[in-house]
């Protein structure tokens, strides 16, 4: 308790030693330094290589992304695990990340660690991101196919015909359609589509 | 020493040899043709799927139907089967897609199910997607209508 005043007044007390502009100017690159400390190590969570550093996300998910379109195409563009289940923009971004925390201890008592236990979890997990999709109105899928830039005419009639009515009537959002189309779908039964 | 000397004289002659193509004749003309035995060819392109593709008169009656469309990533399995969320009987007008046939709801026994059974349940083994690829081997096959005219012309 003596310490914490001590220190709490020292904090109080104006500078005696260091001029305004020194503070000020120190207090600015560390203020560079933190803060980019923190994006920089936020970004490594969010690489490719980060995801699939457990050998979990390595040997289930990854596997099955790596035959998709979103993986393997003609046009050498690749969504990878954090373009789908992150979101782009920062208030969202650490909300995400925060729940993320979750997938850690998931990771420490290994929870999916062994392809059988992955599959029991396949439908709980899936109905997880389903639900997140849903919520939030699809806003990863919408980082890269954007409504305002659909071509309806060059879509299949029946594409065309659910784009331009469930979707443009915000009725529907992409994930209530497009399921599995990066992993494998779990057990379906009673699920809509 | 000797020996060894010997083995590798041997080793050297047989390798020279090998690459004048005596012991490496030329391959059996099979599905991939041109080369010898002991060369490695380049593989064929893989054909490509064509999305833009019409549906394809049968050949004959019972010919599983071809499938017009490209089927890239359909997960086919226990879980899930992405064939028939558009060709089930409930889905198929909605989808506007052909719903699968009646034959595919009996058992072995004939009679009819509500689902499709278990043994017609995985699309693929009958029901193949249409490239641009080349036929590997030539092929006479005829349609049956082809067969029946050729016939009837013959009587006459």
């Amino acid at each position: 308790m003596k310490w914490l005043k001590l220190y709490w007044n020292l904090l109080r007390k104006p500078s005696v030693h260091y001029s305004l502009g020194f503070l000020t100017l120190s207090g600015f690159i560390a203020g560079i330094i933190f803060w980019g400390g923190f994006n920089t190590a936020l970004e490594v969570t969010n690489t490719e290589q980060f995801c699939i550093g457990c050998h979990e996300m390595h040997s289930n998910p990854y596997q099955e992304l790596k035959d998709t379109i979103h993986y393997t195409n003609r046009s050498g563009v690749r969504a990878e695990c954090s373009d789908c289940h992150v979101p782009h923009g920062w208030t969202h971004k650490i909300g995400r990340k925060m729940e993320a925390s979750k997938e850690v201890w998931g990771w420490v008592f290994g929870s999916i660690n062994t392809p059988e236990k992955f599959e029991a979890k396949r439908r709980e997990l899936a109905e997880r991101e389903w639900a997140r999709l849903k919520a939030n109105d699809s806003l990863e899928c919408r980082n890269c196919h954007e409504f305002d830039s659909m071509d309806f005419t060059m879509q299949d009639p029946r594409a065309a015909k659910a784009h331009s009515t469930a979707l443009a009537s915000s009725e529907q959002t992409c994930i209530d359609c497009h399921k599995g189309i990066a992993h494998k779908l779990p057990d379906m039964a009673s699920v809509n589509r | 020493m000797r020996l060894l000397i010997l083995l590798l004289t041997s080793s050297l002659a047989l390798a020279a040899f090998a690459q004048s193509g005596e012991l490496s004749p030329s391959a059996p003309d099979g599905l991939r043709k041109g080369g010898t035995l002991g060369q490695d060819l380049p593989a064929p392109p893989i054909a490509g799927d064509p999305r833009e593709v019409k549906r394809e008169v049968r050949n004959y009656p019972e010919q599983p139907p071809v499938v017009p469309h490209a089927i890239r990533d359909y997960q086919v399995d226990k879980n899930f089967n992405r064939c028939l969320d558009c060709h089930s009987r409930e889905a198929a007008v909605q989808a506007g897609a052909p719903m699968v046939s009646v034959t595919h709801f009996m058992d072995r026994h004939f009679q009819v199910r509500a689902e499709v059974t278990p043994g017609r349940y995985f699309c693929t083994q009958c029901h193949v997607p249409q490239t641009d690829a080349e036929p590997l081997v030539e092929s006479d096959f005829k349609a049956v209508d082809e067969v029946i005219r050729a016939s009837n012309k013959g009587d006459r």
